[in-house]
């Protein structure tokens, strides 16, 4: 079996902060991590590897140094990683991003493609679905469990209040939750070969896909306005009886003309 | 000259610091109370291959380097000294003297078990009346033809209750002092060879700490580790590379304290604003960062020396000096700054304090060092 799976490197974000001028994020000094729900994709990957057998294909587009969470693919188990990196992914959205990944694996053998639901730093969740979209691939979304059956897939989808039980055929591309796969560590040995491994570094030029597509140019959203959330204050307490209480909540929420 | 960090000891020290917040953290004020070996995290650590950092692919380990070893043990360390010491005792005093002084077939025989970590080490030099005069040794190897014969008491050994393979010094040749001693390499599962009392310490209290007994212990004779009489030499060394874990382990230490203190001190508010805002907190951590980083720098080049196998002997002895008074001197102020908490067991740095006491005393009393560094300059 030969399973891909697409991450990305993100800012940790738990420990980045906002400029409260530009209402960007500050990027100076914070650590970039392995996107967690795509690093859950990966637990999952390499779960079915000992299961079932599989070659294991991680793919992140990204500038030259997004190589650090490739190396800590290869330590973590898996076989073979390629780094899109070249000018013209620049400036990519989701869409242009989903048309370069999925150029990619066009070219590859697949029986499998998993990423994670979202990544930490624009938690748009689309990238995943679109490149089944561009591929053709049935999907399914928010995943916290799969097998693998004779004609395909028995999947887990997290719903707001249950969860679903799917059966897909043949390939198919999942988007993963973190909370669903602990990620397992980076093995000392695995550690020590990774800087020995080749990353394949991948151009526009060979992947399947029209360069129009691709970076800014084929990038049809434009960020209006970014900002920080205000912090909420304290709400207020009330110490009222039951029969009180519903007239209370009415005469607040009249108040501020929410009713 | 270049102090940075490799891309590979960056991926690592990722990975064992995320390990030592996720696995040993958690564990650690429990391994104190109960005095419980954490035997779930060592089989945790043996399946991601810390074992056997430094043991050469050949031989089942990892094929790293001390200085990966010692920050390993570092990491471990900061969050709980007791795991940091299991793995320091299992690496420095027992993979360490097989893979310098052992045959192919010891190598061979022993390494892989124990770089996957399906063995746990140990090293027996002391004894009651063996401390830093260990050249006292009465336990004693007798040749009886086919194999040898040990009897004696060794005390203090780390990892005795759950090791599997120990480094013993016996006494061969009572006439030739020093040059009379020898190492062996003795099974837990010989003949005549027992486990004692467990002693109850005041830090480190997971770390299960045992006398060995030797009564008419059997040892094969192809179980000699180093030559004949050149055990004392054997431990010795050995001991050299075991003061740059214990070093790291006393680093481990005062970065936990300091790691705690800064959070705490930002939070506890008295006076109106919080301590970590007058003066007296932020020169006194000033000086206790400073300690801890030129301690770092006195174990990284130790480890360096050790790895680019220059002499290191008298760096090692600086290196765990200086570590051990540091976390000592950091985990007191550590308590001090957090007042009455501190004292108490809701907060970490009572039990760092405790555990940094050790690292003064074994594997060479701070006299012990000063002793091997004066020997190195007036030499």
């Amino acid at each position: 079996m030969n399973i891909i799976v697409c991450i990305k490197q993100v800012p940790d974000t738990t420990t980045v902060k906002i400029d409260p001028v530009k209402g960007t994020l500050i990027r100076e000094g914070v650590p970039s991590i392995m996107n967690p729900d795509d690093k859950g994709g990966l637990e999952l990957a390499l779960q079915f590897k000992e299961k079932y057998g599989a070659t294991v294909t991680v793919v992140t587009m990204g500038p030259p140094q997004a190589d650090t969470i490739l190396r800590e693919a290869f330590a973590m188990g898996a076989d073979r990683a390629i780094l899109l990196s070249d000018r013209r992914f620049a400036g990519a959205d989701t869409l242009a991003t989903s048309y370069a990944l999925a150029g990619c694996i066009k070219t590859l053998d697949y029986d499998l493609i998993i990423a994670g639901r979202q990544a930490i730093d624009g938690d748009t969740a689309q990238v995943g679905p679109e490149m089944a979209e561009h591929l053709g691939l049935p999907q399914i979304s928010y995943v916290i469990g799969a097998e693998k059956t004779a004609k395909g897939f028995l999947v887990k989808k997290e719903l707001e209040d249950g969860v679903q039980t799917l059966e897909v055929e043949g390939a198919c591309l999942l988007t993963v939750l973190a909370s669903a796969y602990q990620p397992r560590y980076m093995t000392v040995s695995g550690i020590i070969e990774a800087y020995n491994r080749e990353v394949e570094v991948w151009s526009a030029d060979k992947i399947d896909v029209e360069e129009t597509k691709l970076g800014l140019k084929g990038s049809p959203t434009k960020v209006f306005k970014s900002f920080p959330k205000a912090l909420k204050p304290a709400g207020e307490t009330f110490e009222v009886s039951e029969e009180e209480a519903v007239e209370l909540i009415i005469s607040k929420l009249k108040e501020k003309h929410i009713i | 000259m270049d102090f940075s960090y490799s891309k590979t000891e960056q991926l690592f020290l990722q990975m064992i610091r995320s390990f030592a917040e996720n696995e040993v953290k958690p564990l650690a004020a429990e391994v104190d109370e109960e005095e419980r070996f954490p035997v779930e995290t060592v089989e945790k650590m043996a399946k991601l291959g810390l074992m056997g950092i430094p043991v050469p692919k050949q031989y089942g380990g990892a094929g790293g380097t001390i200085q990966m070893y010692t920050m390993a043990v570092e990491e471990l360390s900061r969050v709980c000294a007791t795991t940091g010491v299991i793995l320091s005792a299992h690496t420095s005093l027992c993979v360490d003297p097989i893979l310098e002084h052992g045959t192919e077939e010891q190598k061979m025989k022993y390494l892989p078990k124990l770089a996957s970590g399906e063995w746990l080490g140990a090293f027996g030099l002391t004894e009651p009346n063996a401390g830093t005069d260990a050249a006292m040794q009465q336990t004693t190897a007798v040749d009886a033809g086919d194999k040898w014969i040990l009897y004696g008491t060794k005390i203090f050994i780390t990892n005795a209750a759950n090791a599997d393979v120990f480094i013993v010094m016996a006494m061969t040749d009572k006439s030739l002092g020093n040059k009379g001693i020898s190492a062996f390499i003795v099974e837990r599962t010989f003949k005549g060879f027992s486990i004692g009392k467990k002693e109850k310490k005041m830090g480190i209290r997971g770390s299960a700490t045992c006398e060995l007994i030797f009564e008419n212990c059997e040892v094969p004779k192809e179980n000699v580790l180093g030559k004949m009489g050149e055990g004392f030499k054997v431990a010795m060394k050995t001991l050299d590379g075991g003061r740059i874990g214990i070093a790291s382990q006393a680093l481990g230490i005062a970065q936990g304290a300091m790691d705690e203190t800064v959070k705490y001190t930002k939070e506890r508010k008295q006076f109106g604003k919080s301590i970590a805002q007058f003066q007296n907190t932020q020169f006194q951590m000033a000086d206790l960062k400073t300690r801890v980083e030129a301690a770092r720098l006195l174990v990284r080049s130790a480890a360096w020396k050790k790895d680019m196998g220059l002499p290191y002997s008298a760096d090692a002895a600086m290196a765990k000096l200086y570590a051990a008074e540091t976390a000592m001197d950091v985990t007191t102020k550590a308590v001090q700054f957090h007042g009455g908490y501190g004292y108490t067991r809701e907060y970490p740095v009572e039990r760092m304090m405790r555990d940094a006491k050790i690292t003064e005393i074994y594997e060479g009393t701070s006299e012990v060092q000063r002793m091997v560094i004066a020997a190195q300059l007036f030499k």
